[in-house]
């Protein structure tokens, strides 16, 4: 039983984690048709923009539950520009090109934001545990949870139904949805696609910032951490399909419990289980579970 | 007139006497200023190794580089230079896949002709690097790595290593919980799935079953290396409540896994054995739970005996970086000693500047200081160091607000390696006999 429960809230916390780091790179992908490698950098920024912020706000002896925004608004800061620049710098240039091109334009990108961090924040490890231990534990079937970890929970709630609601009751998140159908035909509605463009690739940016803040105060934030999750929330958006973000919430849901239940029950395939749910559903299902195949032009 | 040609002659004497010295002043000055050895020391200076290895790696090498280049060194090394010549060193990063890293090394001797290499952490860079080496006949000291595989069934003449082998940590522990805390009957591992986390459980395993026969292994977890997310890891190991977590993470995954066990009170349930764990103690002193048990790769670090020359080393090392070296640094340091060793040998035996081979012979079975504890190069036909290991159990003092150790216990270096001509594994899994532990 205590095992059945812990499968549940481990696997929910993992999904929550999952879908905070993929669902910028599915949102980029869904309208921009960019597979940003460069993703994994946003992330690893956004943690060491948290860990700095987190250091020096518990430094400056402030009051300790305002560590969070500190947290959120470097994340946040972090994120714009480098979406802004990133997009208006670097990928405006490139769109008229293939799409494999712009691929290995973000893997150049990564590795030079890799040296840029390098150059920032050196080798060292930067650690912000305090926002993690700050809100304390709570016990399920007598297992101590970390509140924080079940706060991801609600975050990835908020932010997932934030996104769903901008996308699907506004009318700037209709227009974007139209881009991401037909981006030809929302040009010749009039919809200014390069600022769409922008303002997508700044907010999927952000999400990845956001996704690393959050992950800073449980982890040891340093060189590398952004080329482990890129490999991960990738898997996850194959899953749930490319560009859907219901498919990156169902994806992520998926590989959280999948991951779970493997370090319960069969320890050896913790390494390989979401490796080969995204096999069996490339298999079944090549365009992912939620994704739409390209669509017929006449 | 006599007086004035004896004056003359004098003035002729001394003339040349101070020419004579100006040139020898020249030719030695010359001599220093041309002889130098191109070495190569090879470590990740980027990547998630960086923090905890790599970097304080190369901060040990090149401090006690710059002691040899001035002539500061204590003891048996107070000689400047390798054999007088000057160490130009060259840092290069370890990171990147395991051909690149072959590619570099054969751009470094063939391309760049460096005289000797140092370093290597990863153990599968090592095993890649050393038949290399043996070919381009380049000499080779790897200096962190730990598979005990190097040597098994390879007989090298420019491939040393003088780090200890990874199974001193495995065969170390079980002695120490037998020794400390004999009522601890059950054990978990978590360790990272791929070569060093799978060997160090294995080993670790094979040494309980030798040593304490009773002991029971509850369960074995293999999150992938650099995961940094352990929730369910730390559920299962609250459920099974082990009397003993055995963990051979290091760098980032073990400062994450101790940051989530921490916010959960894993350490109030079981004892961490973290094998690597001294590279967190000055890092995240709060982070580590009071009573875990904790080693380095050997008796470095924290656990370094107080010589003189450890003394300098420790003081010169918190001076220039402003923290205590840890483990890494200790063996980048040894493996410059070993070579330093080698090459004043070598010299002394052949009475001019030594060739590589010359030094490799000289290091080949050399017994030599290192920074805590006397170095012999008795395995791998005289290639492979054997040291002795310590450990110990962390407690963190909240008044001084400062890490220390309790029940330290140093194990003897023929109680935790194999005695010559047996393999690492087999002798575990044979009884640990011959092991000479009083």
């Amino acid at each position: 039983m205590t095992t059945a429960v812990a499968i549940l809230v481990d696997g929910a916390i993992y999904a929550s984690w999952l879908f905070l780091v993929a669902l910028g790179l599915t949102l980029t992908f869904g309208v921009m048709k960019i597979l940003n490698i460069a993703h994994g950098n946003f992330y690893a920024i956004g943690a060491y923009a948290a860990a700095s912020a987190v250091g020096a706000y518990v430094a400056a002896g402030w009051e300790p539950a305002g560590v969070y925004l500190a947290m959120a608004g470097a994340a946040i800061v972090a994120g714009l520009i480098l979406g802004y620049v990133l997009e208006r710098g670097v990928l405006r240039f490139m769109y008229d090109r293939e799409e494999i091109l712009i691929l290995l334009v973000t893997y150049a990108v990564f590795l030079i934001l890799d040296d840029v961090m390098l150059l920032i924040w050196g080798a060292g490890a930067y650690d912000a545990y305090q926002p993690d231990v700050l809100l304390g534990t709570t016990t399920i079937a007598t297992l101590p949870y970390p509140n924080y970890d079940l706060s991801l929970v609600a975050v990835a709630g908020v932010v997932g139904g934030g996104l769903w609601w901008a996308l699907s009751r506004t009318e700037r998140g209709k227009m974007l949805r139209a881009v991401i159908h037909d981006r030809e035909m929302s040009t010749f509605l009039g919809i200014d696609v390069a600022t769409v463009f922008t303002v997508t690739f700044s907010l999927g940016a952000v999400l990845g910032t956001i996704g690393g803040a959050l992950t800073a105060p449980i982890i040891s934030v340093q060189p590398g951490i952004g080329a482990q999750v890129i490999v991960l929330a990738f898997a996850v958006v194959v899953i749930g399909g490319m560009g859907s973000i219901l498919g990156a919430l169902v994806g992520s849901v998926a590989a959280g419990f999948a991951h779970a239940a493997a370090v319960h029950l069969f320890p050896q395939g913790e390494l390989f289980v979401i490796y080969a749910l995204m096999s069996l559903v490339l298999v079944m299902r090549p365009q992912g579970l939620f994704g739409q195949p390209p669509p017929r032009k006449i | 007139m006599i007086r004035g040609r004896y004056r003359n002659a004098w003035r002729v004497i001394a003339r040349n006497a101070i020419l004579g010295i100006a040139i020898a002043g020249a030719f030695s000055s010359s001599a220093w200023a041309e002889r130098t050895i191109k070495l190569a020391i090879i470590g990740y200076i980027s990547g998630a190794a960086a923090g905890s290895a790599g970097i304080p790696a190369r901060d040990g090498a090149e401090l006690v580089i710059d002691a040899i280049n001035a002539g500061t060194l204590l003891g048996p090394y107070h000689s400047k230079g390798l054999a007088g010549a000057r160490i130009d060193p060259l840092i290069i990063d370890e990171a990147g896949s395991t051909t690149q890293v072959v590619a570099n090394y054969r751009t470094l001797v063939q391309q760049r002709h460096v005289n000797a290499v140092i370093g290597y952490q990863n153990s599968g860079n090592c095993l890649a690097v050393a038949p290399v080496a043996e070919e381009l006949r380049a000499l080779t000291i790897f200096s962190s790595c730990g598979t005990s595989r190097i040597f098994e069934g390879h007989s090298y003449h420019y491939v040393f290593r003088t780090a200890p082998m990874e199974i001193i940590g495995g065969v170390g522990a079980a002695h120490y919980i037998e020794k400390a805390y004999p009522q601890a009957k059950t054990y978990a591992g978590i360790n990272q799935n791929y070569a060093w986390g799978q060997d160090s459980w294995h080993q670790f395993g094979a040494s309980m079953k030798a040593i304490d026969p009773g002991a029971k292994a509850v369960v074995a977890l293999w999150p992938k290396i650099f995961s940094g997310e352990y929730s369910a890891e730390i559920s299962t190991l609250l459920i099974d409540k082990p009397a003993i977590i055995h963990s051979s993470f290091w760098g980032g995954d073990l400062t994450a896994f101790l940051t989530q066990a921490a916010a959960r009170g894993l350490g109030k349930h079981s004892r961490l054995l973290l094998t690597l764990g001294e590279q967190n103690m000055f890092t995240t002193p709060k982070l580590i739970p009071n009573g875990s048990i904790l080693a380095a790769e050997g008796a470095d670090g924290y656990f370094a005996r107080k010589t003189p020359l450890n003394n300098w080393f420790r003081a010169a090392y918190e001076k220039r970086y402003g923290t205590p070296p840890i483990y890494p640094s200790y063996q980048a340091a040894d493996a410059l000693l070993g070579l330093k060793a080698a090459y004043d040998k070598a010299e002394k035996k052949a009475h001019k500047f030594p060739t590589i081979a010359e030094v490799g012979k000289a290091l080949t079975h050399l017994s030599y200081e290192g920074l805590g504890e006397k170095i012999d190069m008795a395995l791998g036909e005289g290639h492979q160091a054997v040291t002795a290991t310590a450990l110990g159990t962390y407690e963190y003092d909240t008044k001084t607000g400062k890490p220390t150790m309790r029940k330290v216990v140093y194990f003897p270096a023929w109680c935790v390696n194999p005695p010559p001509g047996t393999k690492a594994v087999a002798w575990i899994e044979g009884g640990l006999k011959g092991a000479k532990c009083h």
